[in-house]
């Protein structure tokens, strides 16, 4: 199978790598696909609490080369927008842009669940926080 | 198994003496013809075109004895005699007739056969067709090293079994099973032992006689000869085998196979299967020796990596190794002028992992993580080195993407955790 230039050059350019610090509250974590399905995609968000914007993303994904794309892609929408604008993104925006093929469809769902999970990993937390009034540790 | 088709240009860098780009290391798919193979066709293309069925010209008898020389070269290799090698298009065929043709010619006697659950689609398929016209198949389970337990083949075994197929080498783990006892079980019991001996033919030391098989397909392209050539042997006596034919007609290769013979593509066979004979030993040890480089170099470069299959009774050419938290797929995409295969199925419609590493108990991540070397006559150290440095570089890389690695570097049980189903 032949992949788009775009799929190629994020695969061999992957943006956003890395890890945030899970245990901040201004950080939510995503973590979907399982290693039987043959991806793992992780996704973290740094979320400005004050004007809910993600000022920063990271991602770190098992899975082929679409799938590495697709969450590669997703850190690079995320970034700058606010927590609202994020949950727009969708599986159908990620195809078009890295010209996926149906097969690999799969690999830009993942993609949003990942954006979902992380904001609403954030959700939580803070929620939390708000009405307990301290900062919680979430473990995930 | 599935390789994905992007090349890009390397040409800009350097490339070291012996290896030119793309690099061909997936010799289990097929292989390169052997010059000398193709140098032995030519004048069956043109001067020496005639057919070998006809009887009444010098063409006509010029092509029969071309083919009777290649039966020659074949049973040569295998330890048979001439007149029990009958050809076919190619090992698909070979196993379709084989199974088809025994199946129907015994159905009296029975209607069981035994396999096992590692063999190649064509000897499966072929079974599972059987099974819908009223036949019983047992899969046999294979052990964690690839091997099949002979007490499970005998637990199998009833009175109504005809027909047993074991594979001789399997073309992912390249793992050998134990022929000899395998055929001498079906022997005492009666029961026609066929082997899918594909991988093995020409790579090591096959024999007819001390291996006690009764039926054996094989085929040219694995090598170095042409592609949609094969044969199938036939034994003759000890015990006589019937085939039912499958395709009817002109009656060529004794009622078994009819079709016009495809006299260049016979005589390649048995160029090739010449060649495999008197180099076998020489390029079996050169083989295991690159193979066992390369392994060397991937333990000693690498963590959380190992070897698919029993090592101890293996081709030489193979090397099927997981490379755990990388995804097989996007290992192949970061090597993609380099043509091995891989372990997962990502690029097919299906997206499974090989059924093959699953029947080893290996995990579906593990099966997702594994890649198949497939080296042979054309390959030299200085490949085996680019290489292994090559995927060794995509691991590592990889690995720093992969959040698996991380979390496992971490301490933490991947198995603890609830993955989101999808």
């Amino acid at each position: 199978m032949a992949y788009s230039d775009k799929v190629v050059d994020h695969y061999e350019n992957p943006r956003n790598v890395g890890t945030l610090d899970k245990g901040s509250d201004e950080v939510g974590t995503g973590l979907v696909g399982a290693p039987e399905c043959g991806d793992v995609m992780r996704l973290q968000i740094r979320v400005n609490p004050e004007t809910q914007v993600i000022e920063d993303a990271k991602f770190k994904t098992f899975g082929c080369g679409s799938a590495i794309a697709s969450s590669s892609l997703a850190t690079e929408w995320v970034k700058g927008k606010t927590i609202a604008e994020a949950l727009t993104i969708t599986n159908t925006d990620i195809v078009k842009e890295l010209a996926l093929p149906p097969v690999k469809i799969h690999c830009s769902v993942l993609a949003e669940d990942a954006i979902r999970a992380a904001i609403g990993d954030w959700k939580k937390k803070n929620n939390v926080a708000e009405a307990e009034g301290v900062a919680v540790s979430a473990a995930h | 198994m599935a390789n994905n088709g992007v090349i890009i240009s390397e040409s800009a860098k350097p490339l070291p003496a012996g290896v030119t780009l793309p690099l061909y290391m997936d010799n289990h798919a097929t292989t390169q013809m052997d010059p000398r193979v193709l140098e032995a066709m030519l004048p069956y293309f043109t001067g020496k075109f005639g057919n070998a069925a006809s009887r009444n010209h010098a063409f006509g008898w010029e092509a029969e004895q071309a083919v009777e020389k290649s039966r020659e070269q074949i049973a040569k290799l295998i330890g048979a005699t001439a007149k029990e090698i009958i050809f076919t298009s190619g090992a698909t065929e070979s196993n379709n007739l084989a199974i088809k043709g025994i199946a129907e010619m015994y159905r009296e006697r029975g209607n069981h056969i035994i396999t096992q659950a590692t063999e190649h689609k064509a000897v499966l398929d072929t079974c599972k067709r059987l099974e819908k016209n009223g036949y019983r198949v047992t899969y046999l389970p294979v052990q964690a090293d690839g091997l099949i337990d002979i007490e499970d083949l005998k637990r199998a075994m009833d009175d109504q079994t005809i027909l047993v197929s074991i594979m001789y080498a399997n073309n992912e783990i390249g793992v050998v099973q134990p022929m000899a006892e395998i055929g001498k079980l079906c022997h005492e019991k009666g029961v026609i032992f066929h082997s899918d001996a594909v991988q093995a033919v020409g790579k090591i030391p096959v024999n007819v006689q001390t291996d006690n098989i009764d039926v054996l397909s094989l085929t040219a392209h694995k090598i170095y000869g042409p592609k949609g050539v094969g044969a199938l042997y036939v034994r003759r006596r000890n015990p006589r085998v019937q085939i039912q034919a499958q395709i009817d007609g002109g009656g060529h290769e004794r009622g078994m196979r009819s079709g016009t013979l495809n006299v260049p593509g016979i005589v390649g066979l048995g160029a090739a299967c010449e060649i495999a004979g008197q180099e076998m030993e020489a390029e079996s040890k050169r083989l295991i020796e690159l193979r066992e480089y390369m392994k060397a170099k991937f333990e000693k470069a690498l963590d959380y990596v190992h070897v698919n299959g029993n090592m101890d009774h293996h081709l030489p050419g193979n090397l099927n190794m997981s490379f755990v938290y990388v995804e097989g797929e996007s290992l192949l995409m970061g090597i993609n002028d380099i043509a091995v295969s891989s372990g997962s199925a990502c690029t097919s419609a299906t997206l499974e992992p090989s059924y093959v590493l699953k029947a080893l108990g290996l995990g579906d991540d593990v099966a997702h993580s594994s890649i198949r070397f497939g080296l042979g006559r054309f390959n030299n150290k200085a490949e085996v080195d680019y290489v292994s440095d090559k995927v060794i570089d995509v691991v590592l890389k990889l690995r720093e993407l992969s959040p698996l690695y991380e979390m496992v570097k971490e301490g933490i049980d991947l198995t603890k955790i609830e993955w989101a189903a999808h």
